[in-house]
């Protein structure tokens, strides 16, 4: 077969959408290495369960129907003893060593000079993100470069939410005036999908995200793009959606680095044009979905803190979106 | 038992015929109150019948909310519910669950059951019981009707800061959850108090400790740890109820509060919560087993043994809440080894219980059926339990419906399969008619499966990346067919709940007279002939299962050769009798049917709830009405000594008696410890705080100057004095009592004194509760000292009005020494905490 230019974009995006689904946001079907690590411990205390379970009905059933032998066995106080205290307690230590042994690994401060940081803040009902030293704000979908530690720095400036990304490894909380920290690392490829797992009132159900891991010299290339300041709209379009985007005060709560629009209430729109969504994680980023999100936020998100826009009129929603659109 | 105790108490049965009347005395003295005044009862089988009723009526109104949040996550996106109400829903499920059903149905259990297994008439305190019932259910029924007009709480059952503080929660539905479960707790330690008292000074004599049924085992130890745990969620709902009215800010980070603060306190509350609600339900699995294998309990030593340990090991397991909130790596360990080590009492009761029946020939019948859909539904939530245990492991599953599905399967598994079981067992102990054997095999396999249908996908559907608390989730994360497959399942297992219904209705039929009776074959006391007084005479116990050890004992009881065949001095009675021995010592006279405790009730749970309205005049005058029904109940307590009583066997006791031989003075002792625990979990909050925010902890020159302090609490210690000079002056004449009110109105003025002095002090100094966390918790101080101040004043009075009226001297003293108890434990409080405020500053600083 001929490797053609499409096929092979068909190829990418298939496999950048082979994320979706059951292993997009599963435990199981780990990506990084602490998911890894933790996956392999869940296997084992599963069979482990499996096993007791099977165990303790088996007992049962003895009991009711086995031999008078056997019967006569199960009554003794010895073996309430050995099957209730000794075989929980030797099999538990086992258990209880190997949790904290990887426990401890997991906490452990990285070794690696590689490791890149990220600072994610908890917001009703979204997230802010800051990319390296520098503080590189954006808002919402994050992106990662694959093998490479990512130390991310968690807060919250309103109520406790908490960060997982259930395919890369386990959630630590994000409480208001306290600092915690995460450390995951991206073995491959892919889209893993994140969600609050705390609950914070209102639309916690929708305050998901995705993560995007990118190899190395993309990951770069995308860093840089994201540092510079926004893209000046070129068509006559984009610019009167810039011009009602400043006049409707939307630069009051949103930032466009590069322009007066320089609000931190909401999240960063600088590069909005880049993320795969808008509003919600499940909301593919169209010009239709932009306009949706602008008019009838409460409708998408209930209770989110950005009032619905119903201002503006067809036109005029049209170059809004193309201009935010624009912001790649 | 001694020799000397057994050869006292045994062997002079009273003779026969029994004069005549006796038997007619003993019933009128316990007849109920007619028609509709029934609900002026307070006696233990009939508030115990009320008390089941209302739990499994809470128990159907979340379950009702369960099915709606089912019907909601069965299809993704779905619009069924509105974000807001299902927040509302989930937060109420939770809270009903645990608070309005799963606390009170054990509870309910050994109200109804305890005394009689025992052989007590009665529980110690019946009007403290039938007060406990209605506020308990009359503020549950208040804080459930939240849902109809959208109070409810959305803040979740657990209610975090900062998300329940004014600033995110800013309507009243956290104060409901806040005032209305806060003041149902009241109940619960109550309750407590009673089972404690009950457990250890009302049983049969000759009913030693090592021959008591293993459920008073599991009931006392219930008690034990309500004791001990509650307080610390007491606290923490006063604290965020000041920090939401007041702006006391304990959990605001930017005044130096923290939102982990909560999570500590209600989690050392929460985890022992569960063993709370299992332990007695293990209990009953105890007794039930025996009976259905027709075997005496397997193990029973070890099997107290593991109870204890259980009691004890689940106060130090609660961090493992809050693994994910990045609390250093040796506290993690550390509790996870302690999660883990708690299965092992675990597993020596089922391995007891699997002995018991292997001893043995089971029996197959609903009761067995529940037991073994226990086992297995238990096990494997135990199982779970030990996989979140793992801190990684609950790095992932933490927050998810994996968690769901373990809580789940414990809590049903632990609690609702056994209370069926309970059910289906003790039926022919209190109803004329036993439940049908056909609808309950048809409820047992209904319930079990449609329990297992509903919950074990949840593991999967938690481990697929589903989050808890969510009211949707998107059709693309593929949890679509799993939800369904739960909710097909709850449905399911709805649908048994209410074919048990249908068999309650069709064949239940509480009674107080003739009970069916003894069709099991039961070895325990409450299978005797059971009357509302229990059994005609209370029994000399010479073995642990009674029925079965001692032959013919039923007879003897019912012809009235054992204790109290009738009842000595008129009213109701029972037999106090020493804690682990159980030699009689006294005889016990009960109150009977009244209106002040339901009217305390009430007027209590109005208080509480004008308040949540902010109706403050009116709730006010509801707490008036309340203190004013309990000091009416109070003057009618306390009856006069009499001579000493024949109570059978040839045995006489007091009828009065005081100091630690009293019951009364055993309900202070645990009241001070009820009390304890409270202050501990302010001491523990006040150096918490001062280890995350040491900031705005002030340094001494910002304190008040230590003469302050000092005066204070010389006042308070003059106060214990007073008090205890006010004891000597006892015996009664008209000088002496002049002396008494005097010492006694001296002491009030200096225990107000030291408080008011603290106050100013703080005050004087321009330091505000709501400036910052410190200034908060220096003012917590003064608001504990003042609850407990508050009460000795209404109790120094009410020992005042008693010395004019010529009712307390220095024999009759209950009274005094209950008041000076409490008092010399609130002044010691009242110096630590002046030790605290005014000494940890200056040690730090």
């Amino acid at each position: 077969m001929k490797r053609s230019p499409q096929g092979l974009a068909a190829a990418a995006a298939l496999l950048l959408l082979a994320g979706c689904g059951i292993d997009v946001q599963s435990v199981l079907t780990p990506r990084g290495t602490q998911a890894g690590q933790i996956a392999n411990l869940a296997w084992i205390v599963f069979a482990f369960g499996a096993a007791v379970l099977t165990l303790v009905m088996a007992a049962v059933w003895a009991a009711i129907r086995g031999s008078s032998r056997l019967r006569g066995a199960l009554a003794q106080d010895r073996t309430i003893v050995v099957l209730g205290l000794i075989f929980p307690a030797v099999t538990l230590t086992l258990l209880l060593g190997y949790g904290v042994w990887l426990m401890r690994i997991q906490l452990a401060p990285s070794a690696s000079t590689d490791t890149f940081h990220i600072e994610v803040t908890g917001e009703q009902w979204w997230w802010r993100v800051a990319y390296g030293g520098a503080g590189i704000a954006s808002a919402n979908e994050i992106r990662i470069p694959v093998g490479r530690p990512v130390h991310f720095t968690l807060k919250a400036s309103d109520v406790i939410h908490s960060f997982w990304v259930p395919s890369l490894g386990g959630k630590v909380d994000m409480i208001p005036g306290r600092t915690t920290a995460a450390r995951l690392t991206a073995e491959r490829e892919g889209i893993y999908r994140g969600q609050c797992a705390e609950y914070c009132g209102g639309p916690h159900a929708l305050m998901a995200f995705e993560v995007v891991a990118l190899p190395s010299a993309e990951y770069d290339a995308w860093l840089a793009r994201e540092a510079a300041p926004a893209r000046v709209p070129s068509s006559a379009q984009e610019q009167r959606g810039q011009s009602l985007f400043i006049a409707a005060g939307c630069g009051a709560c949103h930032a466009v680095r590069g322009t007066a629009a320089a609000g931190t209430i909401g999240p960063d729109l600088t590069h909005l044009g880049g993320r795969r969504s808008v509003g919600i994680d499940t909301m593919p980023l169209t010009a239709e979905n932009m306009t949706r999100f602008i008019a009838n936020s409460q409708h998408v998100k209930p209770g989110n803190q950005m009032p619905e826009f119903r201002i503006f009129s067809a036109d005029e929603h049209a170059a809004l979106a193309a201009y935010l659109l624009s912001l790649r | 038992m001694t020799d000397v105790a057994e050869r006292r108490l045994a062997g002079h049965p009273n003779k026969l015929p029994r004069p005549k009347g006796e038997l007619e005395a003993l019933e009128k003295a316990w007849e109920l109150p007619q028609g509709w005044r029934i609900i002026s009862a307070v006696n233990n089988t009939v508030i115990g019948y009320f008390y089941v009723g209302a739990a499994l009526l809470f128990f159907l109104l979340a379950g009702i909310l369960a099915l709606l949040m089912r019907l909601q996550l069965a299809v993704p996106s779905n619009t069924f519910l509105s974000q807001e109400t299902y927040n509302q829903i989930f937060t109420m499920h939770g809270t009903v669950m645990m608070f309005l059903f799963a606390v009170p149905v054990v509870e309910a259990m050994g109200v109804l059951l305890l005394p009689q297994m025992l052989g007590a008439r009665d529980l110690p305190f019946p009007r403290l019981s039938a007060f406990a019932f209605w506020a308990y259910f009359v503020g549950g029924l208040i804080f459930f009707a939240t849902l109809f007009f959208d109070l409810a709480p959305s803040g979740g059952w657990f209610m975090y800061p900062p998300l329940t503080s004014t600033q995110y929660s800013p309507g009243m539905g956290a104060d409901f959850w806040l005032l209305g479960i806060g003041f149902i707790e009241i109940s619960a330690i109550a309750g407590a108090v009673e089972l404690i008292v009950g457990v250890l000074r009302t049983r049969a004599p000759g009913m030693t400790l090592d021959r008591m049924p293993m459920f008073a085992w599991t009931m006392l130890i219930f008690a034990g740890m309500i004791v001990f745990a509650f307080p610390a969620v007491i606290l923490a709902t006063m604290l965020l109820e000041l920090e939401r009215a007041f702006g006391w800010p304990f959990f605001i980070p930017q005044k130096g509060g923290d939102a982990l603060l909560w999570q500590h306190l209600f989690w050392f509350f929460g985890h022992p919560e569960v063993y709370i609600i299992f332990l007695p339900a293990a209990g009953m699995v105890s007794m039930i087993v025996p009976t259905m294998a027709r075997t005496p309990l397997a193990g029973y030593r070890l099997i107290v043994v593991a109870l204890i340990a259980t009691g004890f090991f689940s106060f130090g397991l609660w961090v493992h809440h809050i693994f994910t909130t990045g609390i250093p790596a040796m506290s993690l360990g550390f509790f996870s080894a302690a999660s883990m080590a708690v299965a092992i009492p675990s597993g020596i009761q089922v391995y007891s219980w699997i002995a018991t029946i292997a001893a043995g020939r089971l029996r197959w019948s609903t009761p067995s059926l529940f037991v073994l859909g226990f086992l297995f539904i238990f096990t494997l939530g135990g199982l779970t339990g030990v996989m979140v245990a793992m801190v990684p492991f609950d790095w992932q599953a933490h927050d998810t419906y994996f968690i769901v599905a373990h809580l789940h399967y414990v809590l049903v598994g632990g609690m609702v399969f056994p209370l069926f079981a309970a059910f289906y067992y003790w039926a022919p102990a209190f109803s004329r008619r036993a439940l049908s054997e056909r609808f309950g095999k048809a409820t047992f396999w209904l319930m079990f499966t449609g329990f297992n249908v509903a919950f074990f996908p949840m593991h999967i559907s938690g481990l697929m990346g589903m989050p808890r608390r969510v009211y949707t989730y998107p059709e693309v994360m593929e949890w679509g067919v799993l939800n369904m497959i739960s909710t097909v399942g709850a449905f399911l297992f709805a649908a048994g709940v209410l074919v048990f219904l249908i068999d309650l209705v069709r064949n239940l039929r509480p009674t107080v007279t003739e009970p069916i009776g003894n069709v099991w074959n039961a070895s325990s006391l409450e299978w005797m002939h059971n009357h509302v007084y229990g059994p005609r005479s209370v029994p000399l116990v010479e073995s642990r299962d009674p029925l079965w050890d001692q032959p013919g004992l039923s007879e003897e009881s019912k012809a009235g050769r054992h204790y109290l065949p009738g009842t000595v001095t008129g009213v109701r009675e029972t037999i106090v009798t020493s804690p682990i021995e159980a030699v009689p010592q006294a005889l016990l006279r009960l109150p009977g049917y009244g209106w002040t405790p339901i009217l305390a009730a009430v007027f209590t749970a109005g208080f509480f709830m004008l308040l949540t309205v902010k109706a403050t005049a009116l709730a006010l005058l509801s707490g008036m009405l309340a203190v004013v029904a309990i000091l009416i109940w109070m003057w009618e307590s306390d009856p006069k000594p009499l001579p000493r009583a024949e109570i059978g066997h040839g045995i006489k006791v007091p009828t009065y008696v005081s100091g630690s031989l009293s019951h009364s003075w055993w309900a202070m002792v645990v009241l001070l410890l009820v009390a304890g625990s409270l202050y501990l979990a302010y001491v523990f909050s006040y150096l918490y705080l001062w280890t995350v925010s040491p900031q705005v902890w002030p340094k001494p020159a910002q304190s008040p100057a230590l003469s302050w302090p000092i005066i204070a609490a010389l006042l308070l210690a003059a106060s214990s004095g007073l008090i205890l000079w006010a004891g000597r002056t006892l015996p009664a004449n008209f000088r002496n009592r002049l002396a008494f009110c005097v010492l006694i109105g001296s002491a009030i003025v200096a225990l107000v004194g030291g408080l008011a002095i603290e106050v100013f002090a703080q005050w004087r100094m321009g330091i505000r509760p709501d400036a910052d966390a410190h200034a908060a918790m220096i003012y917590m101080a003064s608001f504990l000292q003042l609850e407990l101040t508050l009460a000795l004043v209404v109790m120094a009075g009410f020992a005042i009005a008693r010395s004019i009226a010529g009712l307390l001297n220095r024999r009759r003293r209950v009274v005094y020494d209950n008041l000076g108890l409490l008092w010399h434990y609130t002044v010691l409080q009242g110096l630590f905490g002046l030790l605290l405020v005014h000494g940890f500053p200056r040690l730090v600083g």
